[in-house]
């Protein structure tokens, strides 16, 4: 018995293939459909606002938001998600990203540092394993958010991530998954906007601010 | 617990998430450089999962757990908020790497700093309903 758990962890923990995001995807739908929501990840955001009350300062949060509670719970179960997936399921905790990356990455950061072998799948060192990444690459951590660096990726990133969701009425779950699933022109207006602004910032801006050393 | 259900679908979720590697960075600047079916593979599998599935939600073959036939609202016609909004939110997904579903997942996964990231974007999604009387739409 204990023999079988073991062997369907380290089957589990392999790296999963493309076509299994189909399948998870697919059932996350399904049951959300089935109790008659939807998927949208970044309406939390809102909700949380409004339950900070800045309902008393825009109208834009001045709703039921307690109907919601539902889709925190969403959120909260993806932090239970990535936690057991990480710890528990996590493999050799790398990003099995192609040649071509590792070596673009190596170029933006001008030293050879990254290898098929030390690519973790965040940007950080690897808490599960306890194995650091190079510096250039450690982005994700508190220290990080004490650099000039740091703060424009992580609350620049997150600032535009809230602004832009809202302001286009859904993110990649609203409108990447869901809405052209439901074939709305307005979320492949939305998703074709995604990949526009993407690519201008990381072919134009994010090499230059991955170089800030300060 | 009404609720709990909620928790498992979000479980899955973010456990598949991450075992997709969607919650890299690495795999974003990968995408965004086309170096990899990877990523589009996920979007395309799961959109074609997703229309499959909405069809038999809305044709009724599937009826919700009231026995009802799900609602799908359609997207306003607004189509300046579809392409600012959306080159804006591409910027933040690219200059992160990290889009607003996997930010929970990496809180979960224990990347503390991303509470930092939620944060940021709490004052982003405020700032939008601040100015929003004031932006094209």
């Amino acid at each position: 018995m204990n023999e079988t758990v073991l062997k369907a962890q380290e089957f589990i923990s392999q790296p999963w293939p493309w076509w299994m995001g189909g399948i998870v995807i697919g059932f996350t739908l399904y049951l959300l459909f089935k109790f008659n929501k939807e998927f949208g990840l970044s309406a939390n955001l809102r909700i949380m606002c409004a339950a900070d009350g800045a309902g008393h300062y825009s109208d834009f949060f001045d709703f039921d938001w307690g109907k919601q509670g539902w889709n925190l719970m969403v959120a909260l179960g993806a932090m239970f998600g990535g936690y057991i997936a990480a710890n528990y399921f996590g493999g050799d905790g790398l990003a099995h990203v192609s040649e071509a990356t590792i070596n673009t990455l190596n170029q933006i950061s001008g030293e050879n540092s990254l290898t098929t072998e030390n690519v973790h799948v965040v940007p950080g060192r690897d808490l599960v394993l306890g194995v650091g990444i190079p510096e250039f690459w450690n982005l994700y951590s508190w220290k990080s958010l004490f650099t000039l660096r740091g703060l424009i990726i992580i609350l620049g990133g997150g600032f535009l991530v809230g602004f832009g969701a809202r302001y286009a009425g859904g993110c990649t779950s609203g409108h990447a998954i869901s809405g052209i699933a439901n074939l709305q022109l307005p979320s492949l207006v939305a998703v074709i906007g995604f990949f526009i602004g993407g690519l201008i910032m990381t072919w134009l801006f994010l090499p230059y601010i991955l170089r800030i050393a300060i | 617990m009404k609720l709990f259900k909620y928790i498992i679908i979000g479980f899955i979720f973010g456990f598949g998430m991450w075992k997709l590697e969607a919650v890299s960075t690495f795999r974003i600047i990968e995408m965004f450089h086309f170096q990899s079916f990877h990523m589009y593979g996920i979007i395309i599998t799961g959109v074609i999962m997703g229309l499959i599935i909405t069809q038999l939600f809305k044709k009724g073959k599937i009826k919700t757990s009231k026995g009802e036939v799900h609602q799908f609202a359609d997207k306003s016609h607004e189509w300046k908020r579809y392409i600012f909004g959306g080159i804006i939110f591409g910027m933040g997904w690219a200059l992160t790497g990290v889009c607003s579903g996997m930010m929970f997942v990496l809180v979960g996964s224990g990347y503390t700093i991303f509470i930092a990231f939620i944060g940021a974007a709490m004052l982003g999604t405020f700032a939008y309903g601040y100015f929003r009387k004031s932006l094209p739409h």
